[in-house]
């Protein structure tokens, strides 16, 4: 037995585009222990509730993650719409749909991104962030913003999208999928990305469920939850049936990821043809009933994500709490990092999607 | 001109921003924008970089690193602060946990306003920055103080 060595890794470094810091336990090669710490990213903006009325806290909960931002700000409306009983028109659930889709394909194609550039395929890196581009240009053009649109209030949305452009959204989008599978069957059969994927940072069933890991690190290890099945949105509508991967490793999750590339193209083709015509926001006023909680429970591009909110009798909520997807994969995390070689450490950091600045707020 | 101005290394630090600006600094990287065909590269070590690109405010946890990181480069070095939580802590100034923008602990050279900033205005302040770089690289060739020993002997 060699001598055991800590490792410190990060809070800046190469691999990590945020500052999350680990301590590598190391015997020779082999990492038996991890301790993370985080707080580097921490602002408190939960407590901003009590400054700011509840229609302001949108754009503060948008910007709690600019990667998964409109999924931020829908979660937050929703779960206030709970709290006043209020009804959305179901031309804005559709839109929101739409969005929250094209926000999960733009993230996982970033994401796509980064695992290459962990493994070294740089120019692979390089493609993966050339075909984003396409889906931030979508959004430039419905929403006017490129990465935080600003665009989900409490009662609705405050932007429409007309037929035609309805129809240009699905026509880019089917432009792309072939450009995207070209880049995908990359992932799936060279020879080299396999081998750095393939077999590591193993995690069953039993240990994914134990830890309570959310979205594709579970569906990446043979759970079907998630919660486009029973959340906001008209995933029901759609046909929605999530992909799950029974692998467990590396290679699972970023299959997951890819799989739902394409779905995610799919949901909004068929959103398109079904949306309704209608209003596209309610108007909503009033105060917040005192003492009465709401939680809301949403599929992010990383997993599900919890936004509990509880009036207290005035236009400010008394508490605001959100449980994000990173945070309940960090414990999956570490036990992957347990027993595997120094070397694969990257990928399994990468593979569970890491998003401090959601984790921390 | 130097080579330095041809061709600067940039490094990135998220102090606590929310990843939007992040992507975007990302993104000029990538081919759409695609900075790299003026030598201008993304390195992860400090004592490489001409250039430090910083997003996100500064708290207590972070600004230990980001002074380490500042200190770490080699002179003649301009910072440049990406975003509205960089330059004075935006949306995020009154949280309990932000002390305000990254200018509270190093001094900054460019501003870049926005949110998230745009990748055409990051291009924009890097551009400006480096017009700083060179007066900066000028101000030591001609046997000046770089300007953080006129610093230290300010405090002296």
């Amino acid at each position: 037995m060699g001598k055991r060595t800590v490792i410190p890794f990060g809070p800046q470094h190469p691999v990590l585009p945020e500052p999350v810091h680990l301590d590598l336990v190391l015997d020779d090669e082999k990492v038996v222990d991890v301790i993370p710490s985080i707080g580097f990213v921490h602002r408190g903006l939960e407590k901003l509730v009590e400054i700011r009325e509840y229609p302001e806290m949108v754009y503060v909960s948008e910007r709690i993650c600019g990667i998964c931002s409109f999924g931020h700000g829908w979660g937050y409306s929703h779960a206030v719409e709970g709290l006043l009983n209020a009804e959305v028109p179901e031309r804005a659930e559709y839109l929101r749909t739409i969005w929250h889709e094209l926000s999960r394909i733009h993230s996982h194609l970033l994401w796509l991104g980064l695992l290459a550039d962990g493994f070294g395929f740089e120019s692979l890196f390089m493609h993966c962030w050339k075909l984003r581009e396409t889906v931030l240009d979508l959004f430039e053009e419905t929403t006017g913003g490129r990465v935080i649109f600003s665009v989900c209030r409490v009662g609705g949305v405050s932007r429409d999208m007309d037929k035609e452009t309805l129809n240009k959204v699905v026509k880019t989008l089917r432009g792309m999928e072939k450009e995207i599978k070209e880049l995908t069957d990359v992932f799936f059969e060279d020879y080299s990305v396999g081998n750095r994927l393939k077999g590591v940072g193993f995690i069953t069933k039993e240990q994914a469920m134990e830890l309570c890991a959310v979205g594709p690190v579970a569906r990446g290890s043979g759970i079907r939850q998630d919660m486009r099945l029973s959340g906001p949105g008209i995933y029901n509508e759609l046909g929605f049936e999530p992909i799950v991967f029974e692998e467990g490793d590396c290679w699972a999750r970023c299959m997951v990821r890819i799989g739902e590339l394409f779905q995610s193209i799919d949901l909004i083709e068929k959103a398109v043809e079904k949306i309704p015509e209608g209003d596209i926001i309610v108007p909503i006023k009033g105060v917040l009933p005192a003492g009465e909680a709401y939680m809301a429970r949403l599929e992010q591009p990383r997993g599900e994500a919890i936004y509990y909110v509880r009036g207290q009798g005035t236009k400010f909520l008394e508490r605001f709490r959100v449980r994000t997807p990173t945070c309940m994969n960090i414990p999956a995390m570490v036990k992957m990092l347990q027993g595997c070689d120094l070397a694969d450490v990257p990928m399994m950091i990468l593979t569970i999607d890491p998003c401090i600045s959601c984790t921390e707020r | 001109m130097s080579n330095t101005v041809k061709s600067p290394w940039v490094i990135h630090y998220d102090g606590s921003s929310c990843n939007g600006c992040d992507i975007e600094v990302l993104a000029c990287l990538t081919p759409l924008y695609d900075v790299e065909r003026f030598g201008i590269i993304n390195t992860g070590n400090p004592k490489h970089a001409d250039i430090f690109l910083v997003t996100g405010s500064v708290n207590e946890q972070n600004k230990n690193v980001v002074k380490q990181i500042y200190d770490q480069m080699p002179e003649p070095k301009v910072v440049a602060a990406i975003g509205i939580c960089a330059c004075t802590g935006g949306i995020f100034s009154e949280c309990y946990n932000v002390l305000g923008g990254v200018d509270k602990v190093i001094p900054v050279d460019c501003y870049i306003p926005g949110c998230a900033a745009r990748p055409e205005a990051i291009i924009d302040g890097v551009v400006k920055a480096l017009g700083v770089l060179e007066q900066k690289r000028l101000a030591m060739k001609q046997g000046g103080n770089t300007p953080a020993a006129a610093e230290e002997e300010k405090e002296a």
